[in-house]
């Protein structure tokens, strides 16, 4: 099925994507022939993106050629790429829900009559594309009172009405349910034998095992390499993206200590049945006092989803939770803090930090939330607080009033941690509280979470990296496909075995 | 997916069995209208008369062309808060040109051009320089109407044989009346109308409406409809004060203040969201009938005061705004 | 010098005394105060009189748009307040009894407290736009006073309610003590208690803030009412002024020179950072100019024209794409600017995020 001679019809060289002072993507190559299905995988913060944004002209690359078809190009954005016949489909389809199916495939190459549209035209071309892909539904109808599938193969439907050599889809499946991903296959593979190349990522690995032909796999903005996808078993795609320990610190090899939980101890945070529908399947899950609980598992496979039910960031459809062995129900966030819980987001910037506000004010926030706008915290007892936390965590610039905008990832996040920490949490869920920050602060963070476990604190971590969920886990909640697969001791666990457990045992 | 055979067969038969959602809050005013007239025709004697018909538009001709210029602007999910302070300014350039002794042929476009030129301004305010809709036109608001000032304080009767000629052509047919100004807001609907359903651009000021990053992901001409669509309703403001002007035979500084929260009420009424992407100029024109009907409905009451209508027009806005908000709401 | 230009407070303060400086030229004396019968007189006197309702209604405005919303019905609120003080006293057998005129100022500010509850409701818990959330009462609310006065102008002779628009008070403008009195209190209130933190968290980011257990609703229904509030006060102060309730005119588009103020003052409409002080210098900028006119001879009505140009050019100069340019020109003095064509999408996130 691969035409291993045809020449690739997009072709990158030594592409690098730099914003000062991270550098995003550094030398990657990357090759696309007609023809194929090739994966781009790669963890969060791997570059998947930005190289597709390269691609289609939204990043411009401080280095490196992109030729397509041959001729280099430097694409000045997605409308200029699709001129020359590469089209994007992204996750959260670009598309109008206020206009309808035929308008959103056919607006730009529309038939005209008399200096207008010429709707019926335009409806008739439309339905003769929707019924390339199969389907059949009304081209006048709105796009809006489609399902997301649909919508996403009438973004593909639009791709294809101009010449489309290259189809880059990012993340289309991650919505769908399995009919509606294998439809979208069926689509796939029929263009595929018209000749088009696409590029398809996905955090599935079972669905990049059935439909591409090759990948390319990056970490940490680089080139691991490409391969043909029947020749790459899935557990050693996994330790492709997560990445041998590269970063392991001396100091941080033995952080936790396994103590033994007194036998018969109620658990701090007790969950049974908890789920929530599309979001995650019921899970149980038990949190004792200074216990790390890691949570694996690829992105997309539901472990901010489960961190999200715990914390009351979302409300779960069903299930029960215990606090200390009462049942509560935490439906906001706000409930959760009262009961000594705090959650970062994975999110940081949507989520997470108030730019615009100063490092003291956004450490200070969650405490003082919690106590209410009319009693301040006394400025003496903030300032002492906040220079504290940004000793103890070494928080850069150590100035208390710098707009948090204006900080690194790393400091940022450290300063979401002083925010939870101000507010003394009995239980401290921190989603990927590590990514995107230097091998320094990592390490830092690491060790605070170990020594806040010491000190009877209950934390569950998520983390894209392996190594570090299995360094400082006293226990591991294996996620997979949006569903809680496995819990194993962290003390005994090793590498291979919490890979399998994520690539589904290796048999799929 | 859609491809199971019972929706085939459904629709095999031709027959909408759910009328489209887009259409709900139009049909909604239309409802409205239709109870207002038979309430009114229950009521009073010589209401549902082609006169009454016939004098609802005459009266709302120019609020008719600024609700339409006004859908265009918030279908990209801006505003335009300058309509009723141009509309002045259109009346007293007209008023003022004719008192100078131009003809109605140089006035007409210099008075309406006025109103294409500040929404030209609006437009490279908002989309070049980012500044918000409703500051900038509020800029546009007050621009407006101090220049309004600066060329007339007093009011300017009109006295130029051939614009009043023009202002009092009526056709009638048996009890109906059409006059030029109903002619040209009638007009003005039909192209409003066409533009926005059968022209990209039209198309485009929906799409902007609906999502401006998916619009300029599409490649759509983002910039230049935005621009365009404060240019119509500059145009349709300017040629609102015309008519007002053929109205009053004046042109008067104070004309049209607050004239802009009627043109704004009509569209929403009319079921058009503030937030962009959805409704329809044949809604803002039945908002706008609807707004007049209350007027005439309480000036037929007689008892009732002129108050009223305020406070009528706010109830109105607030159940159709919590309708739309519940239909919103359904969809996500 | 880069600071100075830099400070937010620049550029409104400048409008200020441009305007002042413009009167001083034409009017010489316009800086003098004399004291007659123990009362301060003169224009700047007078400007801090006319600033106080305005002041008022940009003081609630501001807190409002902290949280990305926006308040038009205070003008309606203006017209609702006079009508229902004035209505009251005019019906009360004894107009000039200081009990009747406190019982009308108590009457007027419980009812517009109740205006500012049903905005706050229509935003906070329908979760309906501001803008048309405020249009409604905007719309009705004028209404409503007519309903009061009964389509009347209502006049009334009150000594003690007349002391609120021109009474003095050591020697100062009661109205301008109240106005300026309820500014201090408020700013102070609000930056000494958590609030000002917590409006901003709500306006910057509001999931953020939900994640971190900030009471976003309460918090935004609080600053309508209070909004309401303020508005309904700055009603009792323009009614006392004329002694007269006009449904009509009555605070007709406070609601715009109050946004013009805040914006003059540099708080962004989008919400988040607010400044109080900036309010406070927007408004006197307004009152000023409103004298300037008046003071340089020209009609009165031409004033909207000034506005404009004020707007514009304090708007434009705080654009983005200027702010772009101005920096890219202080950096380099070969002022070349190439519009270079930024990527749309900024390096923040890892991930797509399409919208």
């Amino acid at each position: 099925m691969t035409q291993q001679t045809a020449p690739a019809v997009v072709e990158m060289t030594g592409i690098s994507v730099e914003f000062p002072p991270v550098r995003a993507l550094d030398g990657v190559d990357f090759r696309l022939r007609p023809g194929e299905i090739h994966a781009l995988m790669g963890e969060n913060g791997a570059g998947k993106s930005t190289l597709i944004k390269a691609l289609t002209g939204i990043h411009s690359p401080t280095a490196g050629t992109i030729l397509v078809d041959g001729v280099e190009r430097r694409f000045t954005g997605p409308a200029d790429a699709r001129a020359h016949g590469v089209s994007t489909v992204y996750q959260e389809v670009n598309l109008c829900e206020n206009l309808t199916v035929a308008e959103n495939i056919m607006l730009g190459a529309e038939p005209r009559l008399l200096g207008g549209l010429h709707w019926p035209a335009m409806r008739r071309q439309a339905a003769s594309h929707l019924k390339r892909m199969g389907l059949d539904i009304d081209p006048s109808s709105s796009l809006g009172s489609h399902s997301l599938a649909v919508q996403q193969l009438v973004a593909i439907c639009r791709a294809t009405v101009s010449d489309c050599k290259v189809l880059i889809l990012d993340e289309p499946t991650s919505s769908l349910d399995t009919d509606e991903v294998a439809h979208l296959f069926t689509v796939m593979r029929q263009l595929r034998s018209d000749g088009v190349a696409i590029l398809f990522v996905s955090h599935f690995l079972d669905q990049v095992y059935e439909v591409s032909d090759r990948m390319t796999v990056l970490r940490n903005g680089s080139l691991v390499g490409e391969y043909a996808t029947a020749d790459l078993p899935p557990a050693e795609l996994v330790q492709h993206m997560i990445g041998r320990s590269m970063e392991v610190l001396e100091a941080a090899e033995e952080v936790v200590e396994h103590a033994e939980r007194p036998a018969g101890a109620t658990p701090l945070l007790q969950v049974v049945g908890l789920g929530r529908k599309g979001s995650v399947q019921p899970f149980d899950l038990d949190l004792y006092e200074g216990e790390v609980v890691g949570l694996a598992g690829l992105l997309g496979s539901g472990r901010t989803e489960l961190a999200r039910l715990l914390t009351g960031a979302d409300r779960a459809d069903v299930g029960q939770t215990r606090v200390a062995g009462q049942v509560t129900r935490l439906r906001t966030p706000r409930a959760a803090m009262g009961h000594g819980i705090a959650y970062t987001s994975e999110d940081r910037k949507g989520e997470g930090v108030v730019d615009g506000l100063t490092v003291r004010e956004n450490i200070v926030l969650a405490l003082q939330a919690r106590r209410g706008w009319m009693r301040p915290l006394p400025r003496k007892q903030v300032d002492e607080l906040v220079a504290s936390y940004i000793q103890q965590l070494g928080i850069r610039p150590a100035d208390p009033e710098a707009l948090l905008r204006n900080l690194s990832g790393g400091n940022q996040q450290k300063v979401l941690l002083a925010r939870w920490l101000a507010t003394a949490p009995q239980l401290l869920v921190l989603d990927e509280p590590t990514r995107g920050i230097d091998v320094g602060a990592k390490a830092e963070i690491q060790k605070l979470v170990a020594d806040l476990a010491v000190e009877g604190m209950s934390v569950v971590f998520i983390s894209a990296e392996l190594e570090e969920v299995l360094r400082i886990s006293h226990r591991i909640a294996v996620m997979r496909d949006r569903r809680k697969v496995a819990e194993i001791d962290g003390g005994g666990a090793t590498m291979d075995q919490v890979v399998d457990l994520i690539a589904g045992g290796g048999t799929r | 997916m859609t491809t199971s055979a019972p929706a085939r067969a459904t629709r095999a038969l031709k027959i909408p069995t759910r009328l489209d959602r887009r259409y709900l809050p139009v049909l909604g005013t239309f409802v409205v209208l239709a109870l207002m007239l038979v309430l009114g025709g229950t009521r009073y004697e010589n209401f549902l008369t082609p006169a009454v018909v016939s004098n609802l538009f005459i009266n709302n001709a120019h609020l008719i062309v600024l609700a339409v210029g006004m859908t265009f602007v918030i279908l990209t999910g801006g505003i335009d808060l300058s309509v009723g302070s141009v509309l002045a300014l259109s009346t007293v350039v007209t008023a003022a040109l004719l008192q100078a002794g131009l003809p109605p042929a140089v006035v007409i476009p210099l008075a309406v051009g006025a109103g294409t030129v500040i929404g030209l301004a609006h437009g490279v305010m908002v989309h070049y320089f980012q500044v918000q809709p409703f500051v900038a036109t509020l800029a546009g608001m007050f621009f407006a109407r101090g220049l309004c000032f600066l060329i007339a304080p007093e009011s300017i009767a009109i006295e130029n044989a051939s614009f009043v000629e023009l202002a009092s052509w009526v056709q009638i047919f048996g009890g109906w009346r059409m006059s030029s100004s109903v002619l040209i807001a009638l007009v003005v609907v039909g192209l409003g109308f066409l533009v926005l359903h059968f022209t990209r651009f039209g198309r485009t000021v929906y799409a902007i409406g609906g999502g401006e990053q998916s619009a300029l992901l599409m490649g759509l001409p983002v910039a230049r409809t935005k621009v365009l669509a404060y240019m119509v309703s500059g145009t349709c403001a300017g040629l609102g004060g015309l008519l007002f002007a053929m109205y009053s035979r004046s042109g008067y500084s104070l004309t049209g203040v607050a004239m802009e929260l009627d043109a704004i009420a009509a569209v929403v009424i009319g079921g058009t969201l503030l937030t962009g992407g959805t409704g329809f100029v044949l809604g803002s024109v039945l908002g706008v009938l609807v707004l007049g009907l209350i007027q005439t409905i309480i000036t037929f009451e007689g008892t009732l005061s002129s108050w009223w209508t305020k406070i009528v027009i706010g109830v109105l806005l607030l159940i159709f705004v919590a309708l739309q908000r519940i239909l919103t709401l359904r969809r996500t | 010098m880069t600071n100075l230009l830099r400070h937010h407070l620049f550029w409104p303060v400048a409008a200020l005394v441009v305007l002042l400086v413009a009167n001083t030229i034409a009017r010489p004396s316009f800086l003098a105060i004399t004291v007659r019968d123990g009362h301060l007189f003169g224009a700047p006197v007078d400007i801090l009189r006319t600033t106080a309702p305005l002041l008022l209604v940009a003081l609630g405005m501001t807190l409002v748009i902290a949280t990305r919303g926006i308040d038009l019905s205070v003008g309606a609120v203006v017209a609702v307040s006079g009508a229902v003080a004035l209505s009251h006293i005019a019906s009360s057998p004894n107009p000039d009894s200081p009990v009747t005129v406190l019982t009308a100022v108590g009457l007027a500010l419980a009812l517009c407290v109740v205006l500012g509850v049903w905005n706050g409701f229509l935003v906070s818990v329908l979760g309906i736009q501001p803008i048309i959330a405020t249009l409604i009462l905007m719309t009705a609310g004028r209404g409503v006073a007519m309903l009061i006065t009964g389509g009347m102008i209502t006049t009334v002779n009150s000594e003690p309610f007349k002391v609120l628009g021109s009474g003095f008070w050591l020697g100062l403008p009661v109205a301008a003590v109240i106005a300026f009195g309820v500014f201090a209190v408020v700013a102070f209130v609000v930056r000494r208690t958590a609030l000002g933190m917590l409006l901003e968290a709500t306006g910057i980011n509001p999931a953020a803030s939900r994640l971190s257990g900030v009471r976003s609703k309460t918090l935004t229904w609080t600053v309508y009412t209070a909004s309401g509030l303020f508005a309904g006060l700055a009603g009792l102060l323009i009614s006392a002024d004329t002694m007269a309730a006009d449904a009509n005119n009555a605070g007709l588009f406070i609601e715009l020179d109050a946004i013009l103020a805040v914006v003059i003052g540099g708080t962004a409409l989008s919400g988040g950072k607010f400044n109080l002080s900036g309010t406070l210098v927007g408004a006197l900028v307004i009152a000023t100019l409103e004298r300037t006119v008046t003071v340089l001879g020209i009609s009165p009505l031409v004033t909207p024209l000034f506005m404009a140009l004020v707007v514009i050019a304090v708007t434009l100069l705080q654009s983005p794409r200027m702010r772009e340019r101005l920096t890219a020109a202080a950096r380099r003095p070969v002022a070349t600017t190439p519009p270079e064509p930024q990527p749309a999408a900024r390096p923040d996130s890892t991930e797509v995020k399409a919208r």
